[in-house]
């Protein structure tokens, strides 16, 4: 029985097939699965990519609001700081006002009474020149008299002074 | 081996080879391949399904990502009703018919040969090696997908409407009496219908594998018996080889297209049945 050539020459047969399927069709099998790893792993790599850029764009977010809260607290420090700043400054120059006002009022004050002292003295003298010509029945020579009037003038004035 | 007592060499051998290994009537190598393969392909498919990664994937699991999504789409482009095992059960189909059929590359003499040899009764030592070229393995799981046709129906319409069917379509007509005279060609037609499918499932895919399985026996018969102190053949061995090998590059692409029709068609029917008429 010779079975044995017929197979041998089935087997032939087979393997040629086989080489045929790989060599014309496997690798077309594996280079679409090929490609489709490697689109998976893009896929994944993209994700991973794009959760990494979000990571990093949340973190610079934080830091720009860190950063821009520092700086609102710097400005808010310097504005505080300058409005301090003014409201001495204000007072500074109100307090001095005050006081130049109140120096103006003294000086005012100062000037009117030394006239009015004066006039008063005067007005005084005369009263005085004026009651002894009466007490005496005649008239009194205020020129002749005029250095006793002053020391009167002079002691109404202490007095008042010491009231 | 048969060839030398039934005188002419080639009958015998055919008829060998077209002999099943039987039990009490069970064609048990027909059984024996079909189960061996089921099992290689559960057991591959569970493999891969159970270490399959989220990330990027082996080879072996984008091979099968690739079979599983090639049917899925396939069943989401026909089958538009409600069932979870319709995917599944094509994906089973596709797979287990075309190895089934891919039985039917190897060498036609390799398996049977080997058993032969094996054997301490080489004149009954029978073996096919193809389930699909055995009626029974295609009938049965053409029954088993005219079962399920049945329960989508049934599930899918309901039994009044599913039995209703069978009176009103596919000619419909108004008023009593247009009813009753389509009753009858209704019934005839469906009963035609539904009995026709799983017998021209199983003998679409038992036919070609058959023809194939004969054409490759008959293939082998130019050098069989033949010796190396002839001259023929040396003649017969490069035809032989040549028929051989054109035939199975030929028939690689027939195992791969009648595993798609029977898996295509089950869609098909399944879906058929979902549709309400």
């Amino acid at each position: 029985m010779n079975i044995g050539i017929t197979l041998v020459i089935q087997g032939l047969a087979f393997f040629a097939v086989a080489w045929l399927v790989m060599t014309f069709g496997w690798p077309n099998i594996m280079s679409a699965i090929e490609e489709r790893q490697k689109k998976i792993a893009d896929g994944l790599a993209a994700a991973d990519r794009g959760q990494k850029d979000l990571d990093d764009a949340k973190a610079q977010a934080a830091e720009i609001v860190k950063e821009a809260r520092v700086k609102a607290a710097q400005v808010i420090d310097q504005a505080n700081r300058r409005s301090n700043a003014l409201v001495d400054e204000a007072k500074g120059t109100a307090s001095a006002e005050a006081d130049r006002v109140v120096a103006a009022a003294r000086d005012t004050i100062a000037i009117d009474s030394a006239r009015a002292r004066g006039e008063l003295r005067t007005e005084v003298a005369a009263l005085a020149v004026q009651g002894a010509s009466q007490l005496l029945g005649r008239e009194v020579n205020a020129a002749a008299h005029a250095d006793l009037l002053e020391r009167l003038a002079a002691q109404i004035e202490q007095g008042a002074v010491a009231k | 081996m048969a060839t030398e007592e039934t005188g002419g060499g080639m009958t015998g051998y055919i008829k060998h080879h077209l002999h099943h290994m039987e039990v009490n009537g069970l064609h048990v190598d027909s059984i024996a391949v079909k189960v061996a393969l089921a099992l290689f392909f559960v057991v591959l498919f569970l493999r891969v399904a159970r270490r399959a990664t989220a990330g990027v994937p082996g080879k072996l699991q984008c091979f099968i990502e690739m079979l599983v999504e090639f049917v899925d789409q396939m069943v989401k482009e026909t089958f538009h009703g409600r069932g979870r095992l319709v995917a599944p059960l094509a994906l089973t189909i596709f797979c287990l018919v075309f190895m089934m059929n891919f039985m039917d590359m190897l060498p036609v003499d390799l398996l049977p040969g080997a058993y032969q040899a094996l054997s301490a009764h080489p004149h009954e030592a029978y073996l096919r090696v193809v389930p699909t070229a055995d009626l029974n393995t295609t009938l049965g799981m053409a029954f088993t997908v005219f079962l399920l046709i049945q329960y989508y129906g049934i599930k899918h319409k309901g039994l009044a409407t599913f039995f209703g069917e069978f009176l009103t379509a596919p000619f419909h007509a108004e008023g009593v009496v247009g009813k009753i005279a389509c009753a009858v060609p209704n019934l005839l037609l469906r009963l035609i219908e539904e009995a026709v499918r799983p017998v021209s499932l199983s003998l679409r895919l038992f036919g070609n594998m058959y023809g194939g399985e004969l054409i490759f026996i008959l293939i082998a018969c130019m050098t069989l018996g033949a010796s190396l102190s002839s001259g023929l053949t040396y003649v017969m061995m490069p035809v032989q080889f040549v028929a051989d090998f054109i035939w199975t590059a030929f028939h690689v692409l027939v195992i791969t297209l009648q595993a798609f029709i029977f898996m295509m068609l089950t869609i098909v029917y399944l879906s058929m049945a979902a549709e309400h008429h």
